[in-house]
């Protein structure tokens, strides 16, 4: 495997294209392996030339690649998510096709691999990440009242390595073959003697940069909390969100670096003859298990919390009640985020400690249920006696209350390390895991696109589309994944491609079914955008605050402008927003208008996103003057761009008067409407004083 | 509590260019931020490290390999380096003149290239006596944590060769103060890290490998 046994092309040929394949030999595997390949190809054709017939080059490099602003970065951030989510899930329904159909599947052992560890890795870093990323980035400045996050070209950075961490994995699909190794990777299976391809190579760079750009977003997020707050902004006024965005921003920070290690002491293992974790030379993969791990379960409080946030908003919004208990939320989310530093062993109880050990992980891991379990009293507290509206995001908030603490309560079985050597490996933990991955951070998501959708585009998603998108969610997740359960306790082992015990068929079968529900849901969810978008004039809310909203993302108009507040708020209370709507503050005349300073447009990150893109290729497939080049292009990029004088542009104080007499004029004369209208046309986003 | 509006009178909120991102507490801050996360970093290569110890596979070990005569070089070379990082600290705190806050930056980068070559001459020396990372986990295990330390300095060298570009091209303004301040922040850092090194993966290894 050494470099120098390749061409100039490196291990790249005519036969890594995935159509060889399927020239070669046809069958239904390479079928659904060209397909895939092809989608992606056609996809981006399409995108190319729907972006040249309407002539968006140049809006699109001005206005969002080139931009700064840290809601653009977050709404890039979501459309990135959205994509691979859309693969995701598809990934999803073919492998649940394939179980369905076994014993006689249609798709090879390798290629179910490289299904689960694709989507494994995709939902996880791919899609969980940047679509928190991004609404934290859309939501969380204006929450503290702050102009910007702390470090907008970082921001714009992390972006790039991410978006093109994802690119790299599409290309997979196209250029040779994925790792089969799972999206936890262990060695030695993945190591040079086992996996001699190019799979692993894909994941180890995908997760090396990807993963350095969550540890710099984690920093940035981390100051912009800490220093950023506007005048008055005590960390005990702001959101519960920015409270969740802080610890998992932290989380960020001290979980990332075990996961770069673990993917690079792997990649050298692979590329330089190293032994950290090969089964000779006193190599130790029980390392990786540790290392990985220890990113691996702080990973889910990383995503959870933040979804936790989000709930927060959403029960207290649409109860039209303050947080109950909000003190004791903000506790429990910092017991959280220590103890899940201190639980990863029970990823591996079966892999040879002492039971004296296995038994303290396992008493930590239960006792992350108790900080939870106050949290869910507290939502339920908030709710109680509050004037409750069934809109979408609070239909997902419910169904995240009641699937959540079961998918908790497995979770809490599965701690038990005698009952975890019975289940694990079957499908009770995959079961157990998308229990509380998809009610818990996907649900949460969908809240918040929903929640946060009017803000940032100016008009309101669909809400029946949406309560229905949602509903079919719920059925579909519970048909698929609740029959895994009884699957798992009767010993169906995870990531089998296929089974000849019969007993396991019609619980694969319901599984499909379910996972019909969930494409349908995801279908509801496209139309639901279509639809909103078609009656966009209907549902504008130019006011800003279409929901009654507590905090100070709705004190400006929507779609923000990129100054966010033209005079930076002065903050008196929690629920600062509904306090100022009560106390007659709100939509007040400046005293004075003075110029704002922002951000120019960078190109540093559209050119990082490109070059590392291009470096990731060439390391995957030892095109060595290629990644010498593009490495070299990535210094000199960073380094030219330190040199750069002018970094920032004033928004000329008659701009701001003239932006902010519109709006005030607008708000004079629209009509105030209640809550109860909020679906009607006649909400425009200025809420009428009900207490 | 709230560090970002504390240095403005609350009159003046939302005044003209209170850009938060240049406020040098928010940057700094940033940096150390940055550090914490580094040091996660080297920490856990040092714990693989710590549990690679004696897995040497009948390959050389520490005592066959470390030359503490070029080591103790090294350290004084990297400890004398960071006297002279703060000593340029201070000169640029005290607004001396340009040239002696360079002169103390390129004596700077002199012991840092210096401690490169020697340490780069230890590498050799251990691949002549079999002492490779392809050799056992043990050595996989000290090639991943000492050049990873290596790497920080070389860049610690270019930052520095770009700062001293910089000086000339932007003047020595408040945006190359700050990014000199966190330079001189980061090659403290190294010098502790390698006190660790020194500690634990030489001394400590060749005591119990
Ligand atoms: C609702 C749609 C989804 C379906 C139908 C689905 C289906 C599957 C299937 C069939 C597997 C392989 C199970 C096995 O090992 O036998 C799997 C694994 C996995 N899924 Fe999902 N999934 C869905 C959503 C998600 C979401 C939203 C996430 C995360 C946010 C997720 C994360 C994972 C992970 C981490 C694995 C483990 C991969 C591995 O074994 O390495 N899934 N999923
Ligand atoms: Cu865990």
């Amino acid at each position: 495997m050494s470099a120098t046994e390749h061409g100039w092309l490196g291990k790249l040929s005519w036969e890594s294209l995935v159509f060889s394949n399927f020239l070669e030999s046809p069958s239904i595997n390479e079928a659904v392996a060209s397909a895939a390949g092809s989608l992606v190809i056609l996809a981006s054709i399409a995108i190319l030339g729907l972006l040249t017939w309407y002539r968006l080059w140049g809006p699109l490099w001005r206005d969002w690649l080139t931009s700064t602003d840290h809601k653009k970065i977050g709404i890039m951030y979501i459309v990135f998510a959205i994509v691979m989510l859309v693969r995701g899930l598809l990934e999803g329904m073919v492998m649940r096709a394939q179980q369905a159909a076994a014993p006689d599947g249609f798709l090879h052992a390798d290629h179910f691999a490289q299904l689960f560890s694709t989507h494994g890795t995709i939902m996880v870093f791919f899609v969980a990440v940047p679509f928190l990323v991004g609404l934290i980035n859309f939501a969380m400045p204006l929450q503290i009242g702050a102009r910007d996050v702390a470090f907008p070209v970082l921001n714009q950075i992390s972006l790039a390595v991410t978006v093109s961490s994802g690119i790299l994995l599409m290309v997979s699909l196209v250029v040779g073959q994925f790792s089969t190794g799972g999206w936890s990777a262990y060695p030695p299976y993945t190591g040079g003697d086992f996996s001699p391809g190019v799979g692993p190579d894909y994941w180890i760079w995908a997760i090396v940069f990807s993963g350095a750009g969550t540890t710099l977003t984690g920093i940035n997020f981390t100051v912009t909390v800490y220093k950023c707050r506007g005048p008055g902004m005590h960390l005990f006024r702001m959101p519960l969100f920015c409270w969740t965005v802080l610890c998992a921003s932290i989380l960020m920070i001290f979980a990332m670096p075990p996961l770069s290690v673990a993917a690079l002491m792997l990649g050298l293992d692979r590329y330089l003859d190293f032994h950290f974790f090969t089964n000779d030379l006193g190599g130790n993969m029980m390392n990786y298990a540790n290392l990985f791990w220890l990113f691996g379960h702080p990973e889910v409080y990383l995503l959870v919390l933040p979804a936790y946030g989000i709930f927060s908003e959403v029960f207290s919004t649409y109860s039209a009640k303050t947080l109950y208990g909000y003190k004791s939320l903000v506790i429990a989310t910092m017991c959280i985020a220590i103890l899940s530093f201190t639980v990863w062993l029970h990823h591996f109880f079966t892999m040879g400690q002492s039971p004296t050990i296995n038994i303290a992980f396992g008493i930590a891991t239960m006792l992350i249920a108790v900080p939870t379990g106050v949290k869910v009293y507290d939502w339920m507290a908030t709710m109680y006696r509050g004037r409750i509206r069934f809109t979408t995001p609070m239909v997902y908030a419910i169904g995240f209350l009641i699937l959540f603490v079961i998918g908790g309560l497995s979770g809490v079985i599965l701690a038990n390390p005698t009952v975890d050597f019975q289940v694990h490996n079957t499908l009770f933990l995959v079961a157990h895991f998308h229990n509380v991955l998809i009610p818990g951070v996907l649900f949460g998501i969908l809240a918040g696109y929903n929640y946060w959708f009017p803000k940032a585009f100016g008009f309101r998603l669909n809400d029946k589309l949406g309560r229905l998108s949602a509903y079919l969610w719920f059925a579909g997740f519970m048909l698929t994944f609740f029959p895994l359960y009884v699957a798992g306790l009767l010993g169906m082992p995870r990531r089998s491609f296929t089974y000849a015990d019969l007993t396991f068929k019609p619980y694969m079968i319901v599984a499909f079914i379910g996972a019909m529900v969930v494409l349908a849901a995801l279908i509801t969810l496209v139309v639901q955008f279509l639809v909103s978008i078609r009656d966009r004039h209907k549902t504008r809310v130019p006011v800003g605050d279409p929901w009654d909203g507590r905090s100070l993302e709705w004190a400006s108009p929507a779609p923000v402008p990129a100054y966010n507040f033209v005079e930076l708020p002065t903050v008196t209370d929690r629920d600062e927003f509904s306090e100022a709507k009560e106390h007659g503050r709100a939509y007040q005349r400046p005293k004075n208008y003075r110029d704002i300073e922002l951000p120019k447009n960078n190109p540093l990150g559209f050119i990082l996103c490109v070059t590392s893109g291009i470096l990731m290729f060439a390391l995957v497939w030892y095109i060595w003057w290629l990644a010498l080049i593009s490495a070299l292009a990535i210094l000199i990029a960073v380094i030219a761009s330190t040199f750069r004088k002018e970094t920032e542009y004033i928004i000329p104080a008659s701009q701001l008067e003239k932006d902010t007499e519109a709006w005030l004029a607008l708000v004079e004369k629209s009509e105030a409407v209640s809550r109860d209208l909020e679906d009607s046309p006649r909400n425009v986003g200025y809420s009428k004083l009900e207490l | 509590m709230n560090l970002s509006s504390s240095s403005k009178s609350p009159g003046s909120i939302g005044n003209a260019h209170e850009a938060a991102h240049r406020d040098p507490a928010v940057v700094i801050f940033g940096f150390w931020v940055f550090m914490m996360s580094d040091l996660i970093f080297f920490g856990v290569v040092f714990a693989i490290y710590i549990t690679m110890v004696g897995a040497t596979a009948g390959g050389p070990g520490p005592k066959e390999l470390f030359d503490f005569g070029s080591l103790f070089a090294q350290t004084m070379l990297l400890l004398t380096s960071s006297l002279t990082v703060g000593i340029a600290t201070v000169t640029m705190r005290h607004e001396r003149s340009r040239a002696s806050f360079l002169f103390w930056v390129v004596i700077t980068l002199l012991l840092g290239i210096g401690f490169l070559t020697l340490e780069l001459y230890d590498f050799s020396e251990m691949a002549s006596k079999g002492g490779v990372p392809s050799r056992s986990g043990y050595l996989s295990a000290f090639f991943g944590l000492v050049p990873l330390h290596g790497l920080h300095v070389t860049f610690g060298c270019l930052w520095m060769l770009v700062l001293i570009a910089q000086v000339f091209t932007m003047g020595m303004g408040q945006v190359v103060k700050l990014r000199f301040l966190r330079l001189a922040l980061f090659w403290h850092f190294l010098d502790l890290i390698w006190i660790g090194i020194f500690s634990i993966v030489y001394f400590g290894g060749w005591v119990y490998g």
